[in-house]
């Protein structure tokens, strides 16, 4: 039954990457005339349009061009950017692995950290702390990215130079200076993650205190620490991990302002660039990346919430 | 029985104050309670006397958004209202120990029933695991569960409700406490459940001579279960006596009127010879989705009678009714009304169809919509099937207010948040009666009631039958209902009929036996009910053994 | 900053949180007194004078915000109708602050050409310019009143946020009322699809729209319904799901009413509390997306005054030391606080009626 419900997540996950592959691809055929004329503009001549369009192989119906992009993605060929002529995964890989950098970097501080702390509030709910808590959290979720990113530069780097304010990194930097230079866009994105997950685990575990089976467990005369470790947290599993899979699937999202903001060598920075220039390869390859990570993290916390669930992996 | 002068629990001026909104309110006014050693004191009341928050009281426990603001609770010379947190978790589990409503929800879903059971005596070390173990499965076979070896490793979801609760019952007696708090532990049971559960928790607290407070609303069950009874209301104490002299000569005028609820009978109406049925179902089938819940139903309601659907969850009395309104369309068999057959669904039917059968549900709190005054409740029906408006609306509406005995100028103008449930069941009905209807479904109309209220509805469903000649379908699982109202009788069991006649008939005998085992499971004021029933099953169990 | 404004906020500060403790209930005043003496020596200590200054000032602006919620929500009492008294008087002093904010901001909108003293595109001095008697915040890179373009920036991206949230709110919390009504085939339909929109992140899929499209703010506004449809929808199916169960509902349909009558009359009264405060949050989320193009450079387009394109403009200056790049992006921040502060009052307010 769990493995049947597990393989049904995954095939569900698998075509819910197809068709936004399909959305990918097919929103830049909603470009007024064509790829070839976006791409040299309305003052272009017909020769040239026209041998652009041969050369991006628009003759071709676009149905063909999909399954073709497709096969390509799948074997890690991403295209041609249009601009540069550079072949898109070779511009994408060594910032790919600097954005995965960043965002471990701050999910390890910023999971423990959250979970811990979201606990602690929901087992002290209401008290003075937790409300502190409350009205912290709720102004760092609503700061934008980028208010967050300056305040801290501002005081971190400017006033103080604790931190280099722009995180420039180069290949034979020590792990140590790689982290201590890239700490303000991880602070940054902690500061963001941290507040959203906490809120969600305090109200994941206060729901759960709430069940009559905790109230037996006090009534059976179990010290507080055994309530907590023995019956809270082996229920508690399924709603953290779905906290913490959302927040590293919301980080995805945050680390595209956070790089521009910190002109860090990063996929977002690179997404970012290739909207204003219109480069469109680049674009669905970089959406691509996005989307299928998020994804890929939804189906996570699925998944982990089947696995964890004991009325599933005990069935009658 | 050992001797019961010795003092175990004593409960002095109680008073525990709740939460509403931001200000604590008084909930318990100040209640006095003295139980002995292997003593079993029950305590009744309706919905807000206060019984559960006493029982806790007595482990010294307040749940969130409750605290104890005074008196004194006294266990065997401890004062559990002054007791460190450390010295009361001591006690609970392994002196004072607790049995819980839903069984299915106080057992942690994450581990194994035995291991649940063995926590509490390995914590404090009165036992080691194993023994442990061994104690449990021998409790499951003394309450009576099958297959006591083996039951313990099963998860709780793996179990059936009524187990569990005996589970349960055995996992309160881990540690042979001095005292246990049962908190309506049967009352989410189905009647032929609740006595083999009612059973094994008599059984096994006579045995270990164990002081119990049992907490319910249900009169008969109390009577089997308790050496003295309590009555509470809103939170104080009515008054105390030991059970028989408690339900033979009670004192206070409030609990003689709790006992004469059980009284109230309506005089039974012949099916008249001559007419047409008003309504019949016809051999119906239904499911959900594969799930076949009916199966070949059929039955007549004739003008101006009561046909009350007995059964217990699970029987499709309810889908019976939801094939009735057109909800869910039969997948066989039709339903005729006036001799012709309706529609399947309900969408499909004419205005007029709909308007002759209406519906009173269980909960009028889910019935009524929240957001919308009394006058348009009751005056949107008159206005859809009637046309009225204006004036003569009013008149409408203050005329359907009076006949369900509610003064229309305080009424009129309220949200139902603003009534209490009987008021709002009441007004429920008004809007089936709005609709001008000649048959009205019931679906458990009393069951969320207190008994004095359900009474009342009863009665005025009663009068309004007299007074405008309405046929009633009752759907309901309590056999003292059926006795009070019903002119006919239709027993159904996973989705059959397995018996149906004149209410006279039914409860005489012979039964079908599955009527026979409903009928009997009913408990009884008289308090050696359970025990004569059981003997009585026991011989009848040997007798059918011996002739095979 | 001079001697008596930095006593008064210190003393403000240290009022406010003796007060606040004290209020709760949690500690004594005295002990509160004891404990921010103590924090303030050892900041003062370990982080030498200007971490204190700088934690007076905080304390200092808490205090006052507080103080001015206070009064805010007094005078509110006095003008609201009798009905919203109770409700109003229990409000937290954050709630009241949110209120206060957003009246600011709204009344800063609507007339902005009446408050702001310069346009919005009007160069009136050097690029850079520093604050003077004329600009009470200086001049930004092309020497246009900073104040101004504030101003204005109220009207202009929160207008067009407000915009984009109604659409999405309408077409989202439409369809998920049908859905719930209707159920079946329909419902599972805008379910699915629903979920394909979501599965993208929302600046992603903005992103790529938009680099498309093209940035024209009717674009802007559509992209970002379309994005945020599918949340209102999915909440609005949630509630209106739970309503849909009720039995009162079932008896309106055995009556033969239509679907526009149980949306209408029996459903809308009782979602009205969620989706009011869904109201609240989506507009925080699609200001800050519609904040975040702006910063990147795709959503409003200049010469028109918007905090997200004032932010990047003047980005480069914060390696200066200089905090105008951080007045924009404060006042994004502040409004999205003050509408969370009055969404989660309302949230609070919803549950726990319901208890």
């Amino acid at each position: 039954m769990i493995a049947a419900l597990v393989l049904k997540r995954l095939g569900l996950g698998l075509l819910t990457l197809l068709v936004v592959s399909l959305l990918i691809f097919f929103a830049v055929e909603l470009l007024p005339g064509d790829l070839a004329q976006a791409v040299l503009g309305q003052a272009a001549t017909e020769e040239t349009v026209a041998a652009m369009r041969e050369q991006l192989g628009l003759d071709r119906p676009a149905p063909a061009r999909y399954l073709d992009w497709l096969g390509g993605v799948l074997t890690g060929d991403l295209g041609t950017s249009l601009l540069s002529g550079e072949r898109v995964s070779t511009a994408i890989s060594q910032r790919l692995l600097n954005t995965l950098f960043l965002a471990s970097y701050a999910a390890i501080i910023a999971v423990p950290f959250a979970v811990i702390l979201g606990v602690f509030v929901a087992l002290y709910r209401n008290s003075i702390f937790d409300r502190v808590a409350n009205v912290a959290t709720l102004v760092s979720i609503s700061s934008p990215e980028f208010f967050l990113g300056y305040v801290l530069i501002l005081f971190l780097s400017v006033k103080t130079g604790a931190f280099p304010a722009i995180a420039t990194l180069r290949g034979d930097m020590s792990l140590i200076d790689l982290l201590y230079r890239t700490f303000l866009p991880a602070l940054t994105l902690v500061l963001v993650v941290t507040a959203h997950m906490m809120r969600m685990t305090r109200a994941a575990i206060i729901n759960l205190l709430a069940s009559p089976y905790i109230e037996m467990a006090r009534l059976k005369g179990m010290p507080p620490w055994k309530v907590i470790v023995k019956h809270a947290l082996p229920n508690a599993w399924a709603p953290i991990i779905n906290v913490i899979a959302l927040n590293l699937a919301y980080l995805v999202t945050g680390v595209v302002l956070v790089e521009v903001v910190f002109v860090y060598p990063g996929i977002g920075q690179l997404l970012v660039d290739a909207v204003a220039k219109r480069d469109f390869p680049v674009v669905q390859a970089c959406c691509l990346i996005f989307a299928a990570t998020f994804i890929l993290l939804n189906l996570a916390a699925d998944i982990g919430s089947i696995l964890t669930n004991p009325r599933l992996r005990h069935p009658k | 029985m050992a001797a019961r002068d010795e003092v175990l629990l004593t409960i002095e001026n109680l008073r525990i104050e709740g939460l509403s909104g931001e200000d604590w309110t008084e909930i318990v006014h100040g209640v006095d309670l003295t139980l002995h050693k292997g003593e079993v004191m029950g305590l009744i009341g309706e919905s807000g006397a206060g019984k559960s928050t006493i029982g806790l009281a007595a482990m010294g426990f307040a749940r969130d958004g409750c605290r104890i603001s005074g008196g004194r609770v006294t266990f065997d010379g401890i004062d559990l209202t002054a007791a460190a947190p450390a010295e009361l978790r001591g006690l609970r589990g392994t002196r004072i120990a607790y049995v819980a409503q839903s069984a299915a929800a106080s057992f942690n879903p994450a581990h194994k029933i035995i291991d649940q059971h063995t926590e509490t005596p390995v914590h404090y070390g009165i036992e080691d695991r194993e023994t442990a173990r061994k104690d449990a499965m021998e409790l499951y076979a003394q309450l009576r569960l099958p297959n006591p070896e083996e039951i313990g490793f099963r998860y709780p979801h793996q179990v059936s409700g009524g187990q569990l609760q005996r589970a349960m019952t055995a996992m309160a007696m881990a540690c042979r406490p001095d005292l246990i708090i049962f908190d309506e532990p049967t009352t989410a049971l189905d009647v032929t459940t609740q006595i083999e559960v009612l059973a094994a928790i008599r059984d096994i607290v006579d045995q270990f001579n164990t002081a119990a407070i049992y907490i319910t609303h249900d009169l008969a069950v109390v009577a089997q279960m308790a050496d003295t009874i309590k009555v509470l209301l809103k939170g104080t104490e009515v008054e105390e006596a030991p059970t028989e002299q408690m339900l033979s000569n009670p004192a206070e005028d409030y609990t003689k009127s709790l006992w004469a609820v059980r009284s109230f009978e309506r005089p039974i109406k012949q099916r008249p010879t001559d007419t047409e049925p008003l309504l019949s179902i016809k051999g119906i089938d239904a499911a959900y989705g594969p799930v076949k819940v009916l199966d070949d139903v059929s039955f007549d309601i004739h003008p101006g009678m009561t046909v009350a659907v007995v059964g217990e969850s699970g029987s499709g009395k309810s889908t019976t009714a939801r094939c009735v309104t057109g909800l869910l369309p039969p997948t066989k068999g039709e339903i005729w009304m006036d001799g012709a057959a309706l529609p399947a669904r309900y969408q499909d039917r004419s205005r007029d169809q709909l308007r002759q059968a209406q519906m009173i549900y269980q909960m009028a709190d889910t019935a009524l919509n929240p957001k919308v005054r009394i006058s348009e409740i009751i005056g949107r029906p008159a206005r859809f099937y009637s046309g009225l408006k204006g004036a003569d609306l009013t008149r409408r509406v203050d005329e359907l207010l009076e006949l369900i005995e509610l003064e229309p100028d305080a009424y009129r103008d309220r949200l139902p948040g603003e009534l209490s449930g009987g008021q709002k069941q009441r007004i429920g009905i008004a809007r089936a009666l709005a609709a001008e209807p000649r048959f009205i479904i019931c679906d458990e109309v009393t069951s969320a009631l207190d008994q004095l209220v359900a009474e009342g509805i009863l009665r005025l469903l009663g009068r309004l039958q007299d007074e405008l000649g309405l046929a009633y379908m009752f759907i309901t699982h309590d056999l003292a209902t059926v006795r009070a109202i019903a002119d006919e009788v239709v027993v159904m069991q996973h989705g059959r009929v397995v018996e149906q006649g004149p209410k006279d008939d039914m409860f005489r005998p012979p039964h079908h036996s599955y009527t026979d085992l409903l009928l009997s499971s009913v408990p009884e004021m008289d308090p050696n009910w359970l025990t004569e029933l059981l003997k009585a099953r026991s011989a009848a169990g040997a007798s059918e053994a011996a002739t095979i | 900053m001079s001697d008596p404004v930095f006593i008064a906020l210190c003393l403000g500060g240290l009022a406010a949180a003796v007060l606040v403790t004290w209020r709760m209930g949690q500690m004594s005043a005295m002990r509160t007194l004891i404990f921010c003496l103590i924090l303030a020596g050892l900041l003062a200590l370990f982080l030498g004078a200007p971490a204190l200054r700088f934690s007076a000032i905080v304390a200092g602006l808490v205090a006052i915000s507080a103080a001015a919620s206070w009064v805010f929500r007094a005078a509110l009492l006095m003008v609201a109708p009798t009905s919203m008294g109770p409700a109003l008087r229990a409000a937290p002093l954050t709630a009241a602050f949110g209120m206060l904010v957003i009246t600011i901001y709204a009344i800063a909108g609507i007339f902005a050409p009446l408050i702001a003293p310069f346009g919005e595109a009007e160069v009136i001095a050097g690029a850079f310019a520093p604050a003077d008697g004329t600009m009470i915040l200086g001049a930004d890179q092309l020497g246009r009143d900073m104040f101004s373009r504030i101003i204005f920036g109220a009207r202009n991206t929160v207008g067009l946020a407000l915009l984009a949230t109604t659409l999405a709110f309408l077409a989202g919390a439409a369809a998920g009322l049908f859905a719930a009504v209707r159920g079946g085939w329909i419902d599972q339909i805008l379910g699915r699809v629903v979920d394909v929109i979501m599965s993208v992140p929302s600046l992603v899929f903005a992103l790529l729209i938009l680099s498309i499209l093209g940035t024209n703010l009717t674009i802007i506004v559509i992209v970002i319904a379309v994005i945020y449809a599918p949340r209102v929808f999915r909440l609005t199916r949630a509630v209106a799901g739970g309503v849909v169960t009720m039995d009162y509902i079932e008896a309106a349909r055995l009556r033969g009413e239509g679907d526009w009558y149980l949306i209408r009359r029996e459903i809308l009264p009782n979602a009205s509390a969620p989706l009011v405060a869904e109201f609240g949050l989506e507009f925080c989320f699609v200001f800050l997306l519609i904040s975040g193009l702006s910063f990147l450079g795709l959503g409003i387009q200049p010469p028109t005054a918007d905090w997200g394109s004032m932010v990047r403009e003047s980005a480069t200056m914060i390696s200066f030391g200089i905090t105008t790049p951080l007045i924009p992006a404060g006042a994004i921040a502040l409004l999205t606080v003050a509408v969370n502060f009055v969404v989660d009052w309302m949230l609070y307010r919803s549950s726990g009626l319901k208890v």
